[in-house]
Formats: structure tokens, sequence, C-alpha cells
């Protein structure tokens, strides 16, 4: 096959919703948008366990204090799903934290916003978990076969982190005035950085047209984040909450609620390093990283120790 | 000491070695020097949290049982006093959350701080021959609760103690730098292996009634486990004899009064919510 019918092949696979297997044949840039794409996501799962690690050891009840820790192991578990889909194109995770740790690649802005009391617990998993869940069901579709298998377990996981989250909301919504403060205050501050979550507006992100083109994005930025806005505007209002938007309002014509302006300029400047935590979880994995060389090194020593006993073994046993 | 008194703590015994022991465990969440291990070790902090929570709803059972009398005489945390003198009951959190320092029942090993991850393999090394050993015997208690509590714990300490000895030997026998933290781990925290076998009154009265374990019966075990993953581990069994105590009596090193603030914050700065 010549190059050209190798990418009429890939089209027509894209075109008829065929996944595409890490030994096919794909465009160059289909592979780097991929791995770009996965290892951020992947990235983000780990950097995520930070904030919210954060209130492990202070957890008010031993129940939220277990479901806590399940679910900061659940988004380990979710990294390592992803890091392997993104092998599967070609590169190591050795590699890929190496892009992490000097900066190269990224990861979801909203973990270098700080987990400053118990609500922020609730408010994580209501809406970052949320909003991670509206951006990734559709990726369950997604072209590439080992991206979409690995959604469709992190789903799975998701959506219960978003009903964890949103509990301990109610909880703290039905109960005394501290805790409603709690509620309210975290709910205000992780209100505008969640919707940021799906991203610049859409007359404003370069790589969508791209990207639904290779089913590699199957809905719009705005399209998203419209639905979570509508949805979770009214879980807060079954709550007693207030979402902090004074421009929020239904409208009846388009079947959705307006909403008020978001700053993009808070967008860029976390996403540029200048969050309140980026340097505090950047270095955070670095050091865990660093210090953790000696573990990694002395595990690869001894397991070629003993292969190579074993292969001694064998050898003595053939002479 | 009445036998309700030495049964409910022996059963806090229980519960706040397997707390302090998570708790510490769980601290290296997110911050293990490899993604699977963090993994791994979470799930065993999850496994300690679960047999502690068993334990101190198991405790709490007892408590709320005693008479009105006996209950003040238990604890000398304000918060749980107050607790009792308006008749309430306690649960597994105002045991946990509550009671203060000198009230927690834990060895020191426990509450030793993570270090790196020679000291946490050695500390949970430690631990986790004894609580196989231990949960074995304790399978058999006449106490039904504790008995089901320590068949359902076994499985989960068989998997914990394959995970530490596995490491002991993997990083003695790895690296020389390996080899050499692990060496100075292993001396540092000798120390603190002979508290697991020391016999408070709770413990002597508990095994004298068929519901604890003669922890006496389980050193010998504890020892030929040891010894045989040091050898295969290419570590030394450190020299001194030397050992810490005061933890089962309530005597704890500096460290715990920081895990307490941290783990008790929140119930202490907002009591009486529900979360
Ligand atoms: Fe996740
Ligand atoms: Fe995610
Ligand atoms: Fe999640």
């Amino acid at each position: 096959m010549t190059v050209h019918s190798f990418q009429q092949h890939f089209d027509e696979k894209i075109d008829n919703d065929v996944a595409i297997e890490p030994r096919d044949w794909m465009p160059d840039d289909y592979r780097k948008t991929l791995i770009r794409q996965i290892s951020q996501h992947a990235h983000s799962e780990i950097v995520g366990m930070l904030p919210e690690g954060n209130w492990i050891t202070r957890a008010p009840s031993l129940r939220r204090k277990a479901v806590l820790l399940a679910k900061v192991q659940d988004e380990g578990g979710h990294g390592l799903y992803l890091y392997s889909a993104a092998e599967t194109l070609g590169i190591t995770r050795d590699e890929m934290y190496d892009q992490l740790h000097t900066g190269k690649a990224k990861y979801s802005s909203i973990f270098n916003y700080p987990t400053l009391t118990w609500a922020d617990m609730g408010a994580i998993g209501w809406l970052v978990d949320g909003a991670a869940i509206m951006n990734q069901v559709p990726l369950c579709r997604t072209s590439y076969g080992p991206y979409a298998r690995a959604m469709v377990r992190v789903c799975k996981e998701e959506s219960f982190h978003q009903r964890q989250g949103y509990e301990i909301m109610m909880a703290l919504a039905n109960g005394t005035d501290v805790q409603k403060k709690l509620a309210q205050d975290a709910l205000n501050r992780w209100w505008w950085p969640s919707i940021m979550m799906f991203g610049p507006p859409d007359d404003n992100s370069p790589n969508t047209a791209q990207s639904m083109r290779w089913r590699i994005k199957r809905f719009t930025n705005d399209e998203l984040r419209q639905k979570f806005i509508d949805v979770t505007v009214e879980q807060a209002k079954l709550i007693g909450l207030t979402v902090p938007d004074p421009d929020l309002k239904w409208n009846e014509e388009r079947g959705h609620y307006d909403y008020g302006a978001i700053d993009w300029t808070e967008f860029w400047d976390v996403v540029k390093g200048n969050g309140p935590c980026n340097k505090e979880r950047l270095e955070t994995r670095k050091k865990a990283w660093e210090e953790g060389a000696w573990v990694r090194d002395a595990a690869l020593a001894y397991s070629k120790k003993r292969k190579a006993r074993k292969e001694n073994k064998k050898d003595n046993l053939a002479a | 000491m009445n036998e309700s008194t030495s049964q409910l703590i022996y059963t806090l015994q229980l519960a706040d070695n397997a707390l302090i022991l998570g708790h510490r465990i769980s601290e290296w969440c997110g911050h293990g020097p490899v993604l699977e291990q963090d993994i791994a070790l979470t799930n065993t902090a999850l496994d300690h949290l679960g047999q502690a929570r068993s334990f101190y709803q198991h405790a709490a059972e007892q408590f709320n049982l005693m008479p009105v009398e006996v209950k003040k005489q238990q604890f000398v945390s304000p918060a749980l006093q107050q607790k009792i003198d308006k008749g309430e009951s306690l649960d597994e959190d105002d045991l946990a959350y509550l009671r203060d320092g000198w009230d927690f029942r834990n060895v020191l090993l426990v509450e030793q701080p993570n270090k790196d991850w020679a000291y946490t393999v050695v500390r949970s090394f430690f631990a986790d021959v004894f609580n196989f050993y231990f949960y074995k015997e304790l399978q058999k208690s006449k106490d039904a609760a504790l008995a089901a509590i320590a068949e359902k714990s076994l499985k989960e300490v068989t998997y914990h103690l394959r995970w530490s000895s596995e490491w002991m030997i993997r990083l003695g026998d790895g690296t020389e730098e390996s080899h050499e933290r692990m060496q100075t781990a292993l001396n540092e925290r000798w120390a603190y292996s002979g508290e697991l076998f020391e016999m408070s009154a709770a413990d002597k009265a508990m095994a004298e009634a068929g519901i604890g374990v003669d922890v006496a019966t389980i050193k010998p075990l504890w020892d030929a486990h040891v010894d045989g993953i040091l050898q295969e581990a290419t570590l030394e069994k450190p020299a001194n004899k030397w050992m810490q105590s005061g933890g089962k009596d309530g005597r704890h090193s500096e460290h715990l009064g920081y895990i307490l603030a941290e783990l008790q914050f929140m119930q202490r700065a907002y009591p009486n919510m529900e979360w």
C-alpha cells in the first residue's frame, strides 16, 4: 500500500467508527495528538491525587477517610491505565514523567488550586469529577481503541466519585451554619475553575476541528460546558447552595442556562504556571520521583540478580 | 481492672495499632516511588483502617453497655466526659477522634515516622509478621466479634506480610545503597520490635480469659520468620537488646501528638456535627 492508500484506509475506519489499534497505520499527527492528550490526562490523574491526598489524614470521620483514600487510590489507577494506553503509541512512562517534570507536558489546571477546607473534598468530587465525566464519557467512544477502553473503566469510577463528592456537600448543606458556610465557600472557589476545565471557548480552540474530525473529540468545549452547567446548577439548588454567578439565568428559548463571562485571563495564567499551587504540585511530584530513584534502582538490580541466579541454576543442572 | 474494662482496653489496643499504622501508611498516598507501589500501599492503608473501624465499633458496643460510673473512669478527655455526662452513647469516631494521647494504647512502633521507603518497609515488616501470627491465634478468641475480625483481617495481613517480606529482600539484596539504607532502618527501628511482645495488664487478663492472645507464644514464630527473611535479604539482625516501651500503657513518643493533631482536627474544631 502507498502512503496515500494507508491514509485512505485510516480515514475509512474513522468514518465508519472502526477503532484504530496500536499496530494499525496512523498519521503522525494523530499519534502525536493522542500521546499529548492521553499523557496529559494521565498526568492529571496523578497530580490530581495531591490536592485530595492533602485531606486524607484530616478526614472528619473514619468512613469519610476510607472513602477518600479509596478515591485517591482510584485516581492512581486511572493514571496507570492511561499511561499504559499512551505507551501503546510508542512512548515510555519514564519519558512521559520526564515531560511532566520538565514542564513540557501539562496537566489539568484545576489541580493547581488549593484544598483549604474539608468541604473542598466535596466540591472536587461533585464538580471536578463531575466535569471530568462530561469530558470523558464521549471518550469511551473515541477512535483510538486502547484509549477508549481505558476510558470505559475510568468513567465507571468517576461517576462513583461524583456521587461521593455530592454526598459530602449534601451532608454539609444539611448541617450546622458553619458547615453550610464551608459548603458555600467551597462552591464559590471551585465553580469557575471547574467550568474552565472544558477548555477555551470554541472560537478560541484551534485543535478542536481536527480532533473532532479524528473522533478523538466528540463534542466541542462549549457544548460540554453548557451540559455541565445545566446539570450542576440544578444539583446546587437541590441542596440549597448558590452558584456564584449573578448572570446565571434559565433561557427558555435555548432550553439552557445562560451564564456569565468566564475570566479567561485567569485560566491562561494558571496554564502558564502562575496558579496558586503550580509550583507545589510539580515540586511534590518531582520530589516523589527523585526520592524514589534508589528504590527503583534497587528493584531493578534485584530482579536482574534473581534472573541471573536462575539461569546459573539451570546451567548447573544442565551440566 | 475488671474484666469488661480489660476487654475494652484490649480491643482499643488492637484498634489503635491498626489506626495509627494505617495513618502513617496513608501519608504515602500520592508520594510513592512507583505508581504501582503507591496504589498497593494505599490499599494496605485501607486494610488497616478497615480493621481499626471494626475494632472501634466493637469497642464502642462494649463501652455503651457499661454502667455510667464505669464509663466515667475510662477516658480522661473532656470531650468524651461531656458526652458521657449527657448520656450519649459513643461510636467509632468518638473513640478515634476524641480520646487524648494518653488513652491511646498502640505500640510505639506504629507511630514512628515514615522517613523513607526503607524505614516504612521495616516498620510494616515488623508489624506484619506479628499481625500474621497474632490474628491466626485471635481467630480462636472466645469473643466471637474479635474472632470474626481476626479471620477477615488474616487474609489482608497475609498479603501485607508477603509485600513487606518481598521488599525487605528486594532492597536488602538490591544495590549497595539500598542495602545500606535497609540495614540502617533495621538498626534504628529494632528497638521498637520488643514492645509487640510485652504483656499489658489487659493482655494478661484477656489471655487468661481465652479472649486474647498470649503474645509470648508468638515471639519464637516472629523471630524465626524475621531471621529467615533477613538472611535472604543479606541483612544482619541488630545486636542491640534494649527495647523501647510505653505505648501500650499510654506513654507515647512525641510523634503521636502530631498524628492526633492532624487526625482529630476536624472533630475537635467542629464538635458534635455529622459529616
Ligand atoms: Fe480519575
Ligand atoms: Fe480523569
Ligand atoms: Fe475521580
